[in-house]
């Protein structure tokens, strides 16, 4: 799609040239993620988590299909439906510890996806818009995962609930109006619930079609690398199949042996005891905390502790929304041209600081609200935003960069120094 | 018209009459027209799709909550349902209407006296939601042995704010005091909330 030298769709089996003249899909295929999409030859494992997210979407999706068919979003019933899901149904508790697993495992293959555009450059031009969309799939996956989290209807999903759309009465005067709205109760109930799957259902869906996007708005400079040069000519790229089909496949492999571990011998490790106990509006749980992968977001929410113009809790709700839509003008805030953190000492060390302050930020999510607690959490909240809006433009002005490579090929034959391309794949 | 971009000179423009009809024409207008009506009937098929997501009949009829007082002795405090939300009713002991009066209104993040959250003659009857006004946690206090937090009224686990005894915010990040719902004496011990 991307470069004059990518390899042609050419089927000779008369059925599929007969089916490429009426419907191209195998042709589509092809140029997206078969021989005709050439990929720098490069790529590390780092390259990897785009499919496996990919791949933990479709277990979501299937998961949660299945799942749909023995669940019902009625008050008075999910709690019930989901142990008659762990209890009764064929395989039940499978599907369901699946599906729940598997919402960490997307998760965490996402964080680990966006750490490596973080650390390559990945949001630099040619590939804002690439970025651009990442952001959206992860709010889409953040509405989705909350949504999910309220279906079992325990006390955690419960109150989950009830802080989440709570947020919502931070904006000044029409707040509440709108909290109501959204919940069409004046707390969490049946009309939340169904809704919640209603939009549950249809939002993984929306993250599918947006991926296309991600992906079409990718292929068309083609896939970044670890040295953040740009491709030069055709000795710098392989066809993604059956190069990276393959690599690919070996981190699936892996992916779905960490996915086996957790799903068979821990399948509570990330969840909450409480959210085995059925919802009780009149009675909060000592401690709510969200999931795992909201808890550095929780941790800037709670940091604000006192007013300052505008009411603390709003403070909170705008931090906590503004750290991530922060990310839809990163391409911008680093205006450093080079990509790969590989050659940039200045900016690896202070996203290395930024990787242990998301780590503070979500030991502090998950911690009781102490004094000391909380002043941690306000240092790691302001040295979040520090980084994105004063360390990063100033090191993309003052760093002085290593020396890049003339080419990716260069870069790979300096590795194997001494040894030609041929011999060094059979070296390795 | 020739330009910088256009580089058809003038007098041989492709589409030369254009010069000389109004704008808008009466065809621009006629699609003017016709789509904003369009326009107008798409906004009204939306006003139903978002007024569905209001709370519906059913919620809004479970509007009001009768209560007996009779059975709270002072310094105790019960847990009652309100529109499905938790209520906190109150009976503050002597110490706790005077610590409720002894602070000044300066000092509070939302200044209300004691006397303007209770009704005249029955200060110690302290009726409110049980709802954080940060993110809507029911606060603990209200229960046997429950933390009433440093200000010996309500505390939330959430987050960390601590409420009076008048269950006025004074610490942590709620912006208000617990709501006061509307409610009437329609005995000495008895009271319709709502």
């Amino acid at each position: 799609m991307s470069f004059p030298w990518a390899k042609h769709y050419a089927p000779k089996q008369p059925l599929m040239r007969w089916l490429d003249e009426k419907l191209p899909v195998p042709r589509l295929v092809y140029n997206a993620v078969g021989a005709g999409y050439p990929v720098p030859r490069n790529l590390n494992y780092f390259w990897n988590f785009g499919v496996l997210a990919g791949a933990a979407l479709s277990i979501q999706i299937i998961t949660g299909i299945v799942l749909a068919m023995h669940y019902a979003a009625n008050g008075g019933v999910a709690f019930g439906s989901i142990e008659s899901i762990m209890r009764d149904v064929n395989a039940g508790w499978f599907l369901r510890y699946a599906h729940a697993n598997g919402a960490s495992m997307f998760l965490l293959v996402v964080y680990i996806h966006i750490g490596r555009g973080l650390y390559y450059g990945s949001y630099k031009a040619p590939r804002e818009m690439v970025w651009l969309l990442g952001v959206v799939i992860f709010l889409l996956m953040m509405a989705t995962a909350f949504m999910g989290y309220v279906l079992p209807w325990g006390q955690m999903s419960f109150w989950g609930a009830q802080v989440i759309t709570g947020f919502f009465s931070a904006i000044p005067v029409v707040g509440e109006t709108i909290r109501i709205w959204l919940l069409g109760g004046f707390a969490p109930d049946n009309a939340a619930l169904n809704r919640f799957f209603s939009l549950h259902y249809l939002l993984p869906f929306v993250t599918a079609g947006v991926i296309i996007l991600h992906i079409w708005a990718l292929h068309i400079p083609g896939s970044g690398n670890p040295t953040g040069v740009d491709v030069k000519g055709e000795q710098d790229t392989v066809p993604f199949h059956p190069y990276y089909t393959a690599k690919d496949a070996v981190g699936l492999g892996v992916f779905l042996l960490v996915f086996a571990l957790l799903l068979f011998f821990s399948p509570n490790l990330l969840g909450h005891p409480d959210n085995y106990v059925e919802a009780n509006p009149l009675s909060t749980p000592a401690h709510i905390v969200p999931e795992w992968y909201f808890l550095p977001f929780y941790a800037i929410l709670k940091s604000f502790t006192a007013d300052f113009i505008l009411p603390a809790k709003l403070w909170g709700v705008l931090a906590m929304f503004g750290s991530i839509l922060l990310l839809f003008f990163l391409p911008w805030l680093d205006s450093s041209p080079i990509r790969s953190a590989n050659f940039r000492p200045a900016y690896r060390k202070f996203l290395a600081i930024l990787l242990l302050d998301l780590f503070v930020l979500g030991y502090v999510g998950g911690a009781e609200p102490r004094p000391w607690v909380i002043l941690m959490g306000q240092i790691a909240s302001a040295y979040y935003f520090a980084h994105f809006l004063i360390i990063l433009p100033i090191v993309a002005r003052t760093e002085r960069p290593r020396p890049l490579p003339n080419s990716i090929t260069e870069a790979v034959l300096a590795k194997h120094a001494g040894l030609g391309p041929h011999k060094s794949a059979m070296a390795s | 018209m020739a330009s910088v971009d256009n580089m058809v000179p003038p007098g041989e423009s492709a589409e030369p009459f254009h010069d000389h009809e109004p704008d808008p024409r009466r065809r621009d207008f006629i699609n003017i027209a016709a789509v904003a009506f369009a326009g107008v009937g798409a906004v009204a098929i939306v006003l139903p799709l978002i007024n569905q997501m209001n709370p519906s009949a059913d919620v809004l009829a479970q509007s009001t909550t009768e209560l007996d007082l009779s059975k709270i002795a002072p310094g105790q405090a019960i847990k009652a349902s309100f529109r499905k939300q938790p209520l906190f009713v109150r009976n503050l002991t002597p110490q706790e209407i005077a610590a409720a009066n002894a602070v000044s209104l300066s000092e509070l993040r939302d200044p209300q006296s004691l006397a303007e959250r209770t009704k005249e003659g029955k200060n110690n009857w302290l009726i409110t939601l049980g709802v954080c006004t940060h993110l809507g946690c029911v606060p603990l206090g209200a229960g046997e042995g429950e933390n009433r937090g440093p200000f010996g009224g309500y505390f939330c686990p959430c987050h960390g704010s601590a409420y009076d005894t008048a269950a006025r915010i004074r610490q942590g990040p709620a912006p208000k005091n617990l709501t006061v719902p509307e409610y009437v004496f329609t005995s000495d011990t008895t009271v319709t909330v709502g």
